[in-house]
């Protein structure tokens, strides 16, 4: 701690690519055994990723909501809860958007209906987040378990209401609700494959997230609680008060993410919607060491492994699961390192 | 649709044997002190490893060595990187879950739906006849009879020998345990591999036995977390954590039942209900248990608080 700031962050960067270059290493070993050549699979993955505007607002549209979901994350990460509930709050949110873009035409107009809708996936996933938690304060059950629990509540929800109430006309079927008007759609220019309105509201909730846990008294005692929540109760912080805020305000960030996955996105209800960017939102963070300034870099990583595997059982008929690999491998090499400088710094 | 009883009973005790395996392996090593929660990773990784293994050298004895194999071996990294470097145990499970889940998609694509071996009833002679008792425990693959033996020798090991008081003293006071000589985090060790060996048969057990073959989606995505929960609301005890899993077993067959009943619903909230209800079941317990004054009967059997160092990695100072 009390090292000069340019040698800890010197320490940080040699530790990120110690453990950049252990979990490559790894995934070649496997690759090598399987006999698969991991540079024309790279190159599989790459393949226009950056050079083509297309592919890579493709990754972009993978970014955003991996990008909400990882700084809603950060609130309740720093707040000592573990938020495995974050993908039933995704999908609480896309069905709370879902409400108000299903309300007959003419009863607002479109932009205010959009907003609205994004007003009520942000209440949608914050009310599915207080949920866990008071059944923590009040109920005693761990977070871990009344989120799982959630979450399978939530699908179930959202596959009675596809298969229920909002069914397609005619069939229901795992293809989702009816697509809603044009009008309801956020507009993304052609040759884009992310809308601007959704990229810049990825930003803004990056930079206010950050801005809330470093530059706030909130985020300041979100922290205490989550460093040690009975010293904090000496300072008169309520841990479970600040612990419900945090899960608030993840919760109404990963809702915010399922709402413009239906409005922006896939323009209708369908019932695999937070496509397990909660999940992987978890994984961010963690190699991110739970930090906010790292958060979109290795969002953005991860993106472009989620896009470029798609590709993978075209070209080299390899498994699409490599990219979750990738990941996996990433970060429990993050752990292995730091696990391994904690021992060194305890001797 | 005519049903009875016993064939209802028995079909319980089939569905249910992978998960009362996967459950009392982590009650293994949550009564150690250590929390596994690559679960649900780790049975599909296992599932994966054992159906391959098995259909390559047609053998299923190997495919469930492997599978085991397979669990020791995730528990041991997590014993390596939490245990020994002190880690958060959540933090490197989680990781693990997922790690293991897409390695386990990934590995076993060439094995995706092609015929493999699975394991065949083996009837116990004279007892197998016995009216009512006999299909319900007698008529099963010896996947299930070992089920049904691990539940009353878990008990028996925990509560009744001198190793299952050293391993419960590990989860409940370390310290103490460092004091008496006896190094914790061996004993630690120990039994979160136990533990992974019985997910990892758990795994077998559902690609070769339950839902035999391998695939994506295998079938038994979920599952291990419902054995995580099971162990939490079971109370850490071995009896109550079986009874949860073949409470479970039941919700599954009711699912199946009801939906010939229902042909209006769609047979998707069918297949996702039990997850959900059998999480509220055990929250529901799990409140009557709070709540202070008359406690049911039903519910003071049910309760049962968590090892003192669970989750806790012990450093000898």
């Amino acid at each position: 701690m009390n090292m000069p700031l340019t040698s800890r962050f010197s320490t940080n960067i040699l530790q990120f690519f110690g453990i950049m270059t252990l979990a490559a290493g790894a995934v070649c070993l496997l690759l090598f055994m399987l006999d698969l050549s991991p540079t024309s699979i790279a190159g599989a993955m790459a393949a226009g990723s950056f050079t083509s505007w297309l592919k890579f607002s493709q990754i972009l549209s993978i970014w955003v909501p991996l990008l909400l979901c990882s700084c809603g994350l950060l609130f309740t990460f720093q707040a000592g809860l573990w938020n495995i509930g974050i993908e039933g709050q995704v999908v609480m949110g896309a069905i709370g958007a879902t409400i108000l873009l299903r309300l007959p035409e003419g009863v607002l107009p479109p932009t205010i209906t959009i907003i609205l809708s994004l007003i009520t996936a942000c209440i949608g996933g914050g009310l599915w987040g207080i949920f866990a938690g008071v059944l923590k304060n009040r109920g005693g059950v761990n977070e871990i378990f009344g989120g799982l629990g959630l979450n399978f509540v939530a699908q179930g929800i959202i596959l009675y209401l596809i298969f229920g109430p909002w069914k397609r006309d005619g069939i229901a079927s795992m293809s989702g609700t009816d697509i809603f008007s044009r009008e309801l759609w956020l507009t993304t220019p052609t040759g884009w494959r992310v809308a601007p309105a959704a990229l810049g509201l990825g930003i803004f909730i990056f930079l206010l997230s950050w801005f809330l846990l470093n530059r706030t008294r909130f985020g300041l005692r979100v922290k205490a609680v989550g460093i040690n929540a009975r010293a904090a109760q000496l300072f008169h912080i309520k841990p479970e008060r600040y612990g419900l805020m945090a899960i608030l305000v993840g919760g109404a960030m990963a809702g915010l993410a399922g709402g413009l996955q239906v409005t922006g996105v896939y323009h209708r209800l369908i019932p695999a919607v937070s496509s397990g960017y909660g999940y992987l939102g978890l994984l961010v963070v963690m190699l991110a060491n739970y930090k906010a300034l790292p958060v979109p870099l290795i969002a953005l990583f991860f993106a472009w492994l989620a896009a470029g595997s798609i590709q993978l059982p075209i070209m080299l008929q390899i498994d699409s699961s490599l990219s979750g690999v990738i990941q996996g491998a990433c970060v429990l090499s993050a752990l292995l390192v730091h696990g391994l400088r904690k021992k060194k710094g305890a001797r | 649709m005519e049903i009875s009883i016993a064939v209802l009973l028995a079909g319980i005790a089939a569905t249910a044997a992978p998960l009362v395996l996967a459950a009392l392996g982590e009650t293994l090593s949550e009564k150690a002190g250590v929390i596994n929660l690559s679960l649900d990773g780790t049975i599909l990784l296992s599932a994966m490893t054992g159906f391959a293994i098995a259909a390559k050298y047609d053998s299923i004895a190997a495919g469930f060595a492997a599978a085991a194999g397979t669990g020791m071996l995730v528990a041991l990294v997590l014993a390596i990187i939490s245990i020994w470097l002190g880690q958060s145990q959540v933090a490197v499970g989680f990781a693990l879950t997922f790690l293991c889940r897409d390695l386990a998609y990934f590995l076993g694509a060439p094995f995706a739906r092609i015929p493999g071996p699975q394991l065949s009833g083996l009837p116990i002679p004279l007892l197998a006849d016995l009216p009512f008792f006999g299909p319900i425990l007698f008529n099963h693959s010896i996947i299930v009879y070992s089920s049904f033996i691990a539940i009353p020798l878990l008990w028996w090991f925990m509560y009744h020998t001198p190793q299952g008081l050293i391993m419960r003293c590990a989860g409940e006071n370390p310290e103490g345990c460092w004091a008496h000589g006896i190094r914790p985090r061996v004993v630690q060790t120990i039994y979160t591999l136990a533990g992974g060996a019985l997910v990892g048969l758990a795994g077998a057990a559902f690609s070769l036995a339950t839902k035999p073959g391998w695939g994506r989606p295998q079938g038994c995505e979920g599952v291990g977390w419902i054995a995580l929960a099971l162990v939490i609301f079971g109370g850490w005890h071995p009896l109550r954590v079986a009874f949860g899993a073949y409470l479970f077993g039941f919700l599954q067959m009711l699912g199946i039942l009801l939906q010939d009943s229902f042909p209006a619903i769609p047979a998707q909230i069918f297949q996702v209900a039990p997850f959900p209800l059998m999480i509220f079941t055990l929250v529901l317990v799990h409140l009557g248990r709070n709540s202070k004054g008359n406690k049911l009967f039903l519910l003071r059997l049910l309760s049962g608080t968590p090892p003192g160092g669970l989750g806790k990695n012990y450093r000898p100072s």
